[in-house]
């Protein structure tokens, strides 16, 4: 069975900086994937090339088995990959109604009341509704953080890439983010997560993969790649480095 | 999904009641302009007036560009003298009748603009502005080494020739008045439809708009394309009302000046700014000509004064955001569970920030 992302072989260098070497995996309909890794480890750009918004130098990103690679990112959301961004970009000056309506109606390919309609369910799963005639600019970083995730819960996405939308996030509202993921897996979508609040993501994820210096240092069951050796050192500093 | 909560019974209002009167002013302005002003005005004045409609029409397909789709130019003038030039040449060369050459005008400069905007297009922001600008100056230099086109002298339009004078202005007062309305209600329905949402996306942020399947070039040259339409069929209604085009005046780069003058006082980003912007400039012009060089610093004044004390405009200032005679915008407005029947008394407007 083919599965609903395939990553294969990519590599992405700026200049003298490498932030992805021959990384590749691949993602179940019904899937989390949990990504951990420092800060600079490529995640980001990882979750940019498979939406489209980065080219990679090298390899290839399927979707539903179909080569996506040469796809832009308005191209790659209508196919249903949504996504979230770490640092919140709103449209500052539409309402947050308006900003999902965005999503709705382009990567949905809705129109009219079912826009709407789209749009106003993706508000109320994302806990937006107290504030869906307000302008975005004026949101707060919290809601921000939520409006991404409507934004991107309004394309219908069968795949979706969450960059750090816990951060920020009250100890009491964690658990309602992870069920909400846990919902979204048992409605059939493939979910990419990357966040470093692991005890959030160890109560939902699959599988896990740890990037250090774009390259998968471990991957599979998510106690397991955390208690790895080489997951420790990417963490902690290897043994060696602290006896130097 | 399988947590269907049983979601509020929400309406999307767009535009109250408020609009629909200020949408009845505007129609009552249009019908006193169409049927009793050109009885009561002098010619002299009905051709100023005309000059108002093309400023209308370019500040407008200005604030498209800019205040919509994020594209700052300064080079709009290169179709403006695409459009003057094209419906003198299309009506005196070719032979063509003068409406039908006017908008043929519209459609060459925006043919220009899409054959140009692979070039422009590889610019941004302040680049982009300035490209634009050197893409104008092409265009002029370019118009003068072309003797069909009449060089460094220009063309006179003779179209017109076996017309007397009354006639003659009547039309062309009538012609501008109209297409300023096309122009202005084609963009406010261009911007009422999804098109315009995602195009305001594009200008707040390209990135966020692309990953939600925005199209961003294919809609930013749509824009472009759109609006040099616009700028063209102002350069000709411009070149028919003056009876002649020169390349020194149908290309000057004060166009650009004026309509982003236009635009930032009246209110960028809306449709009535443009509009309120444009009788504005087109007042102290009318008021101010004969003090020289002081008429520019009094604008260049107000203009700072305005972007300074009223970054949204004189519309914007006046009403602050409550009157939309062209409403674009988005209401969600929710009823309450327990209000069945919807009510209009239970109804829960949430309100903005």
């Amino acid at each position: 069975m083919t599965a609903l992302l395939e990553v294969s072989g990519i590599a992405k260098r700026f200049g003298r900086v490498v932030t992805a070497t021959d990384v590749s995996f691949h993602v179940g309909a019904g899937e989390v994937l949990g990504v951990v890794g420092p800060n600079g480890a490529g995640k980001s750009t990882m979750l940019d090339i498979v939406n489209g918004t980065q080219r990679p130098d090298a390899g290839r990103v399927l979707l539903d088995g179909d080569d996506v690679t040469s796809l832009g990112a308005a191209g790659r959301g209508r196919r249903g990959i949504g996504r979230t961004y770490q640092v919140p970009r709103p449209f500052g000056g539409l309402t947050v109604f308006e900003n999902v309506l965005v999503g709705a109606t382009f990567a949905g390919g809705a129109r009219g009341r079912q826009a709407h309609r789209a749009a106003l369910d993706a508000i109320e799963t994302a806990g937006l509704t107290h504030v869906v005639n307000t302008d975005a600019a004026s949101l707060r970083l919290l809601d921000r953080k939520r409006l991404e995730l409507a934004r991107a819960l309004a394309t219908e996405p069968r795949l979706i890439l969450l960059d750090e939308i816990a951060g920020g996030l009250t100890e009491a509202e964690l658990p309602e983010l992870v069920a909400l993921i846990a919902r979204l897996r048992d409605a059939g979508l493939g979910v990419v997560w990357i966040e470093h609040i692991v005890h959030a993501l160890l109560q939902v994820v699959d599988r896990l993969m740890c990037l250090a210096m774009g390259e998968v240092v471990a991957t599979g069951d998510p106690h397991a790649v955390m208690a790895s050796p080489a997951v420790m050192e990417v963490y902690l500093g290897s043994v060696a480095e602290g006896g130097a | 999904m399988s947590a269907a909560k049983e979601a509020p019974h929400a309406v999307v209002r767009r535009g109250g009641r408020s609009s629909v009167a200020g949408a009845a002013v505007m129609v009552a302005a249009v019908v006193v302009l169409a049927v009793w002003v050109p009885y009561n005005v002098s010619l002299g004045g009905l051709t100023q007036l005309v000059g108002l409609f093309s400023l209308i029409i370019l500040a407008t397909t200005w604030n498209l560009l800019a205040g919509y789709g994020g594209l700052v130019s300064i080079g709009q003038q290169a179709f403006i003298g695409a459009g003057g030039y094209g419906v003198i040449y299309l009506a005196d060369a070719v032979g063509l009748p003068l409406v039908i050459a006017l908008l043929l005008a519209a459609v060459v400069a925006g043919l220009l603009a899409f054959v140009t905007s692979f070039l422009v297009f590889r610019l941004v922001g302040g680049y982009f502005a300035i490209g634009t600008w050197v893409l104008a100056e092409g265009f002029k230099l370019l118009t003068t080494q072309v003797d069909a086109l009449g060089g460094g002298s220009g063309l006179s339009l003779q179209a017109f020739s076996g017309t007397d004078r009354v006639t003659r202005i009547a039309t062309v007062y009538w012609l501008g008045l109209a297409l300023a309305v096309i122009v202005v209600v084609a963009t406010y329905v261009l911007m009422r439809s999804p098109v315009g949402l995602g195009l305001t996306a594009i200008r707040d942020d390209v990135k966020a708009a692309s990953s939600l399947g925005v199209h961003v070039r294919r809609w930013q040259r749509f824009v472009y394309v759109a609006a040099s339409a616009g700028a063209g069929l102002a350069g000709a209604l411009i070149a028919v009302n003056a009876l002649r085009v020169s390349p020194d005046s149908i290309y000057s780069v004060n166009y650009s000046a004026f309509m982003i003058f236009i635009v930032v006082i009246g209110g960028l980003g809306t449709i009535e700014g443009p509009i309120i912007g444009a009788v504005v400039f087109f007042v102290l012009q009318q008021q101010l000509s004969s003090y020289g060089t002081w008429y520019l610093v009094a604008l260049g004044a107000l203009a700072v004064v305005v972007v300074l004390f009223a970054p949204t405009g004189v519309w914007g200032l006046l009403t602050r955001g409550r009157l939309e005679m062209f409403p674009l915008g988005h209401r969600v407005e929710v009823d309450r569970p327990a209000a069945a029947g919807g009510g209009r008394a239970g109804r829960r407007s949430a309100t903005r920030a």
